[in-house]
């Protein structure tokens, strides 16, 4: 019996092995596929869905763990792409090297989000909504007045001409010819992007099953309980707005790097509402759940606007409406449907998680 | 640390304690000791300010005067939820307040959280100490679990539990918190006789592994037959404390529950 469950046990680890190394294969070589079938562009929309899902799961941390509504977290991805923008380009004449920047842009933005967190964690559910949604703005409207008296932010403009994201002499804005296979610019940013990627997932599945974890998750699920078993609400969540901000300023700096160019255009408050988005529409406080959302928000806005000119063609032989509306409104259509049917999203989260741990400690026994 | 010989008789001890909300003074000059290992009883009629005493002893409210001592330190000032549970005193609620999607399991495990340390780096790394802490948590919260008798799979969700396991779960949960006070915001609310007795005993063996416990209760059979002691508040008073014998024939209370007019017995029988 006992040999059987052995034998039952080690071919479990061995599939999960072979599981592992296919996926792997896949997202390596899904670069080159999505190349050969839909051209280089979709390469380029890949970039920014893992961009998206970094943020959407440093936005889960707050929103989906710690039950705290942040409008305002796109700040943080500014904060992140502004301090890689001033501190690798002409604008004030610095080049630092990536991989100070990085980490400076993410403490950077950690650091905002203590500053923000700190005076305004006392509120609760709609007042945090709107004094988060005030901070985001006054980090854009910063960004876009910030260029008088002393031009610091170049102001609407935005700073261009970015250094490219660079490891000594190997610089990821140019092609490459490794082991006799071509490496675009894209494809390069995508490996990069999904290695931090799958740091972030790394973390927040750590972060998840912790006393940290379950800390945050006490808070979201009652606050008054939690305070009373002795949880120190406020370092808590303050750790949970922290976290959650290094992530949106590690995405931040990997936007201007790839980039090349930022402008506070690209940080208004339907940036906010898209990942809060993400996060909600694959289901808060799942992994899963925001990364399927992240990947279908960026991904299905793409493919109804290349897809919905030619499907019109095909049905009516002409174009009735312009496609770049049509895909709003489809859009739209897509989100209300998802959040009737399923209100706690298409991957809502649950609890098999610990399930499977108390299962290894019996067996422990 | 000071020794047991130092340490005085009285676990918790509240003089002059004063609490007005606007206009309406809920409280008004509470003093009380509670000694250790007893349980103690606080009844009173509705709105006597039994919920309000019991939410600054915790932290939710603030005395407006008054001195409150717990385990020979003073706690007068202003003092937040968890400090207070870090110092020893753990609570249930009146209307149960769960973690309702976390497991139960899970719901014991927060419990320990003031008692536990790791951090960020021990969650990221997994290193020997937080394993071993985490090992020590679960363990401790499955022990808790059978102890309270909730022997559902302890995966339930707590929102899928009975109400009386509830009831038990949330006492489980405060008991992780390794408390030198337990107190229960009428833990008996709602329990059938099976229930209730099954309640009783469970206190009378929290109290033998020398946690102290006070109750607020409705039901005064239910608290003259299990505290040692008992005070009785109305309109934020305190209007008696004694043993549960005293307090049943105290003029006081009886005028405090039933009016002022004593009830003779075969009066009270012809108008029923």
């Amino acid at each position: 019996m006992r040999n059987a469950l052995k034998h039952l046990s080690s071919k479990g680890k061995r599939g999960a092995w072979i599981a592992f190394v296919m996926l792997a294969i896949v997202l390596l070589a899904l670069p080159f596929f999505t190349e050969e079938l839909f051209g280089r562009g979709w390469v380029r929309i890949m970039d920014f869905a893992l961009l998206y899902i970094m943020l959407a799961l440093g936005l889960n941390i707050v929103v989906g763990y710690a039950g705290l509504l942040d409008l305002g977290y796109i700040a943080f991805f500014a904060v992140g792409a502004y301090c890689y923008a001033l501190l690798g380009s002409p604008q004030l004449g610095l080049h630092l090297p990536f991989w100070i920047i990085l980490p400076l842009g993410a403490l950077l933005a950690c650091l905002f989000g203590v500053l923000l967190g700190a005076p305004t964690l006392r509120l609760r559910g709609d007042y945090l909504a709107i004094v988060t949604l005030g901070f985001g703005e006054i980090i854009r409207i910063f960004l876009n007045n910030l260029n008088a008296p002393i031009n610091i932010t170049n102001g609407p403009q935005g700073i261009s001409m970015i250094d490219p994201i660079r490891f000594g002499e190997f610089s990821l804005g140019n092609t490459h010819e490794l082991l006799g296979l071509t490496f675009p610019s894209v494809h390069l940013h995508y490996y990069l992007f999904l290695f931090f990627t799958l740091l972030v997932i790394f973390i927040s599945l750590r972060l998840e099953d912790s006393r940290i974890g379950r800390a945050w998750m006490a808070i979201r699920e009652d606050e008054v309980a939690a305070e009373a078993m002795g949880i120190n609400t406020r370092n808590i969540k303050l750790l949970a707005f922290a976290m959650g901000a290094t992530f949106g300023g590690l995405a931040g700096g990997l936007f201007a790097g790839f980039q090349g160019f930022v402008s506070p255009e690209s940080f208004g408050l339907t940036e906010s509402i898209s990942v809060l988005c993400m996060v909600v529409l694959g289901g808060m406080g799942n992994i899963n759940g925001v990364l399927l959302g992240s990947m279908l928000l960026v991904v299905l806005p793409e493919a109804l606007r290349h897809g919905s000119g030619p499907a019109q063609q095909l049905l009516f032989g002409k174009t009735l409406i312009d496609p770049e509306s049509l895909r709003m409104l489809l859009f739209g259509l897509a989100l209300i449907t998802v959040m009737l049917w399923r209100p706690a999203g298409l991957w809502p989260s649950n609890q098999r998680r610990r399930e499977l741990v108390a299962e290894n400690d019996a067996a422990q026994l | 640390m000071t020794t047991p010989l130092e340490l005085d008789i009285n676990l918790l001890e509240l003089s002059g304690v004063a609490k007005r909300f606007g206009g309406l003074s809920a409280l008004s000059d509470i003093s009380l000791h509670i000694r250790r290992g007893e349980i103690y009883g606080l009844i009173g009629p509705n709105g006597a300010g039994k919920t309000t005493l019991f939410n600054i002893l915790t932290g939710l409210y603030q005395a407006d005067s008054g001195r409150f001592t717990f385990n020979n330190m003073e706690y007068s000032g202003r003092c937040k939820p968890h400090v207070l549970a870090q110092a020893g005193i753990a609570r249930t609620f009146q209307n149960i307040r769960l973690f309702a999607n976390m497991t139960a399991l899970e719901n014991v495990m927060v419990g320990r959280h003031l008692r536990t340390s790791s951090g960020i780096w021990g969650a990221l790394t997994r290193n020997a100490t937080a394993r071993a802490e985490e090992h020590a948590i679960v363990q401790h919260a499955r022990a808790l679990l059978s102890y309270v008798g909730i022997d559902r799979p302890h995966q339930t969700l707590a929102k899928n539990l009975s109400y009386g396991e509830q009831r038990r779960l949330e006492i489980a949960r405060a008991l992780a918190t390794d408390p030198k006070l337990l107190a229960l915001d009428e833990p008996a609310a709602g329990m059938n006789a099976t229930e209730t007795e099954n309640l009783k005993e469970l206190l009378l063996s929290i109290r033998a592994s020398g946690i102290t416990v006070l109750l607020i209760e409705h039901d005064v059979k239910f608290i003259l037959g299990l505290c040692d002691r008992v005070a009785v508040l109305d309109y934020g008073k305190k209007i008696a404390e004694d043993v549960p014998e005293k307090i049943r024939c105290d003029p006081a209370v009886i005028t405090a529950y039933l009016g002022t007019e004593p009830i003779i017995p075969a009066q009270a029988g012809i108008q029923s």
